[in-house]
């Protein structure tokens, strides 16, 4: 290895939060054009590591260097000088401002040197947006400047997102899970832009815990594990069990084993499904399927194709146009959230930060959120810590959630383990029906297993499971029954095991199913 | 700002300014009572615009300050004591006097409005209980110190309160001049129109500097750099942080200009409308301000029309008052004071509901910034 086309280095580099050593003496490096994977379960420290090269966390110890030169880097502004942009796991971007608005912000007068120090300098926003048309032309980033960013897929915010940090001149590109909420075809997107900037001398430092990904798309991987990295692999010499299992510690199943469904009578019944969006168009138009115990129906489909509403509309979280919801035999058609958990739904939402969690609430507090006005959690009109504590140590322990404990407020933890909390507040009493929406978006392959292991133990108990992900290898790993949804309705709806995924793709893509 | 609010908002001044000329159209030409009623509307609604800006720079930033009340109330305090002091002890000019109280009443604002920041982006305490303390704060100071300097034997004002500057007066536009001269060209008679004109458009000097500022502040916001990242650390601050910018400073600051904005907004009570201090003599107004500033939907033009509607409202008390012997006995419940006085009350209750739309305040507003 030679030393001198390495961009960036980062050495012994170590950060504590209270109760956790985030990172431990991490040392990672970046050659010049190349994409290097940087792997590890969830917690695992890869967010924080990143977040000292962007200046948003400063390490306890450790040093940065560019291009072999020692740098301090405390601010977002030192990194940005330095040439790092980052795409950050949340995106970072204003919903109301335009497309040019959010990227010029904070380097509004870039190319305007001696106006730059008034703050009361006019925002040239032609100027502007004829420099993100000749970025968007050169990497073939198609995008309008115009566009109010929160109207966007997600696919395109990430774009802009891209685009930010290049128009800030970036040649070290941080991506940190970029593809957990990209549709499959937005994701062969951004890999024909990676190779694109890298061809074009760009360092990418690409995060993700996507096995295929990564061997498809990287030159280098390095695996971290609990704030510390624990190997490195040539994508070209590996595969996803050995890598899965290095960043686990143990072997992983990567797909879930499952005997035959024994499925009984209905407990979902949905019969002509009507909703509406906020502009009053129909997004789910006459959707009719059924759940039976024992079973998973999986929903198949591009996102945005009205299973968000659906699914929101099964909860009692969107009021329902027209149409009947059946919940193990009562009529829950409209009623409120709670009438239907009582009725014995779980559900795992797709946004966890927004409709999972009470991000400000102690772990242990949102692991009751949905029983603790019931025995043993509430005594008439108090909560009964001693009972709710007991239960957050159980969840923790049964479910592995990594946290420093359950007091740390939920907006502490890893994306992955925010996640956990979820799925074990959710599982923790008896249901008749899960409903889970991207289960396992964002999450590790040990955690994967888990969930995955949980549904199928819950289907095997007669619990019935409504599946939808947009990722079509859960959905055949898991369901019994398939079904796809387009442009708001069901076309099609088969037994698991009687499709090709290509058939699949076809139906998701909009070809008739006859 | 969309146009249906504007439009409510033409409306509700359309029928107050219709029912007067009803009333008062026997007594005077009709274009005279509108245009008098225009000019006192402009120049009442001047401490709600100021008010209404002011919440505007610190709710975009994502402070939520309602604590404009207070810092209006101590600017109009401390505004006129200074001019009372360079008038009366150092025996100063009317209009310097009443500059120099115009910059200490600013002052004043910036303050309190740095105290505000204090408590609410440093030691990041629940904003409106920081607001509430400014309030708080300002009825106890402006109380004390209003008993201590001028009822209490051996202050320094001898007991009693001096004569003090007077009020700011109006600045003459000829545009009466110039609508004769031009009529006088075309060889027809329209000094009416040229009084009505000139009605409108003289105002006194604070009143004409919060058109003026409703106007650069539109700019502000929505065409610099300043105004950007101002709005953006009032919609996500962990954006705005990641780019580069700091949130502390930029919310510090917008809660400053906005104190100073109240603070001007103070100075018109005493300085301008009138030459005297009265405990609680804001009643209310921050308040109103704040309401003006929702129903404008954090918009400099959106509020200020909704501070023009209650200063229409106040207008319409006031020429009611002066037409009281005009009122129709079947409309006779006009004739009272608090019926007509409830005016923009109710309009604030009614624009608060959101009947005419949905108000979207800034996604980070109130919200202390935690890395
Ligand atoms: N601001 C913070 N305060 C306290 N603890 C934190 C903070 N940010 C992260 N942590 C902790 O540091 C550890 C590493 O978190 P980090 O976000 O770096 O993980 P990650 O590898 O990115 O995981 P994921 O794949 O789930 O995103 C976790 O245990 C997390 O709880
Ligand atoms: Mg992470």
């Amino acid at each position: 290895m030679t030393e001198n086309n390495l961009v960036l280095q980062a050495k012994g580099i170590t950060k504590k939060f209270p109760g956790v050593l985030a990172n431990d003496h991490v040392d990672f490096d970046l050659r010049a054009g190349e994409i290097h994977a940087l792997l590890g379960e969830n917690g695992a420290g890869k967010s924080t590591l990143m977040n000292i090269l962007y200046g948003l966390y400063n390490q306890d110890e450790g040093e940065i260097f560019i291009n072999g030169k020692p740098i301090n880097i405390s601010t977002p502004n030192d990194a940005i000088g330095h040439g790092i942009g980052m795409v950050h796991q949340h995106f970072m971007l204003i919903p109301v401002f335009t497309v040019a608005e959010n990227i010029m912000l904070g380097a509004e007068t870039l190319h305007r040197e001696k106006e730059a120090k008034s703050p009361l300098v006019k925002l040239d926003r032609r100027e502007v947006a004829q420099r993100i048309k000749e970025l968007s032309q050169q990497y073939g980033l198609d995008i309008n400047p115009n566009a109010i960013v929160g109207e966007l897929p997600v696919g395109i915010q990430q774009r802009v997102e891209i685009i930010k940090a290049l128009y800030r001149n970036a040649n070290i590109l941080i991506l940190d899970e970029p593809s957990a909420v990209l549709t499959p075809q937005e994701v062969e997107d951004l890999f024909r832009i990676m190779r694109e900037l890298t061809r074009r001398g760009v360092s990418i430092i690409f995060i993700t815990h996507k096995l295929k990904e990564v061997l498809a798309v990287t030159d280098r991987i390095t695996v971290m594990r609990s704030g510390r990295v624990v190997g490195s692999a040539d994508p070209k010499q590996t595969n996803q069990q050995e890598l899965a299992s290095m960043m686990v510690g143990r072997e992983v199943l990567l797909r879930v084993k499952k005997e035959a469904s024994n499925p009984g009578e209905d407990v979902l019944q949905v019969d002509n499904l009507h909703v509406r969006d906020l502009r009053n168009l129909d997004v789910v138009s006459g959707v009719s399927f059924d759940v039976r115990k024992g079973e998973v129906l999986g929903i198949a489909g591009v996102q945005g194709n009205g299973q968000t509403e659906l699914v929101e509309a099964l909860t009692g979280l969107r009021p329902t146009k027209e149409g009947r919801v059946t919940l193990a035999g009562k009529d829950v058609t409209g009623k409120p959230p709670r009438t239907i958990t009582e009725a014995g739904l779980a559900h795992i939402p797709e946004d966890r930060q927004r409709h999972g969690l009470v991000l400000s609430y102690p772990v242990a507090d949102n692991m009751i959120l949905n029983t603790y006005y019931l025995s043993p959690f509430a005594k008439g009109i108090t909560i009964q810590q001693k009972a709710v504590d007991d239960q957050a140590q159980r969840l923790i322990k049964n479910f592995d959630v990594r946290t420093p404990s359950a007091y740390v407020t939920a907006s502490k933890l890893s994306g992955g383990n925010q996640q956990k909390v979820i799925v074990a507040r959710e599982l923790s009493r008896k249901i008749n029906l899960l409903i889970a929406n991207q289960p396992t978006r964002g999450l590790d392959v040990g955690s994967i297993e888990y969930i995955h292991k949980e549904i199928i133990s819950l289907r095997d108990q007669g619990v019935g499971v409504l599946l939808v992900s947009a990722e079509l290898d859960e959905i055949m790993a898991l369901s019994d029954r398939i079904a796809v949804m387009y442009r708001g309705k069901v076309v099609a709806i088969v037994a698991a095991d009687k499709v090709s995924r290509d058939q699949l793709g076809l139906w998701m893509a909009g070809s008739n199913p006859d | 700002m969309d146009w249906k609010r504007f439009g409510f908002i033409a409306l509700i001044i359309a029928v107050l300014f219709t029912i007067v000329v009803l009333i008062g159209g026997k007594s005077q030409p009709a274009i005279l009572i509108i245009s008098s009623m225009l000019g006192t509307t402009i120049a009442v609604a001047t401490p709600l615009t100021l008010g209404a800006l002011s919440g505007i720079y610190c709710e975009r930033s994502g402070v939520v300050n309602i604590g404009i009340e207070g810092m209006m109330l101590a600017a109009a305090f401390f505004g006129w004591l200074g001019a009372i002091y360079m008038s009366s002890i150092f025996g100063f000019q009317a209009l310097p006097s009443l500059l120099v109280g115009l910059l200490i009443a600013m002052l004043t604002g910036g303050l309190f409005a740095a105290l505000h920041a204090l408590l609410s982006v440093t030691f990041k305490v629940d904003q409106i209980i920081g607001g509430t303390v400014i309030n708080i704060l300002a009825v106890g100071v402006t109380g004390f110190l209003n008993r201590q300097l001028f009822f209490e034997k051996g202050s320094i004002f001898g007991g009693q309160v001096p004569h003090g500057p007077g009020t700011f007066t109006t600045i003459y536009i000829p545009i009466d001049k110039a609508v004769n001269g031009l009529c006088g060209l075309l060889g027809s008679d329209c000094s009416v129109a040229a009084k009505a004109a000139s009605d409108v458009l003289s105002q006194k000097p604070i009143a004409m500097a919060a058109v003026l500022l409703v106007v650069v502040s539109h700019y502000i916001l929505f065409n610099t750099r300043w105004g950007l990242r101002t709005r953006a650390v009032g919609e996500h601050p962990k954006a705005a942080d990641t780019v580069g910018i700091n949130v502390t400073f930029m919310r510090y600051a917008n809660v400053i200009i906005g104190g100073a904005l109240a603070g001007l907004g103070g100075a018109y009570m005493t300085l301008e409308s009138i030459a005297s201090f009265e405990p609680l003599m804001t009643n209310g107004r921050g308040f109103i301000a704040l309401a003006a500033m929702i129903f404008g939907n954090w918009t400099p033009f959106g509020a200020w029309s909704a501070a023009l509607v209650f200063g229409a409202s106040q207008a319409f008390q006031i020429k009611l008052q002066l037409f009281r012997e005009l009122i129709p006995a079947q409309w006779s419940f006009l004739q009272n004071a608090y019926v007509v006085g409830m005016v923009p009350y109710l309009l604030t209750m009614l624009i608060l509901t959101g009947i005419i739309g949905k108000n979207i305040p800034p996604a980070a507003d109130g919200v202390a910034y935690e890395k």
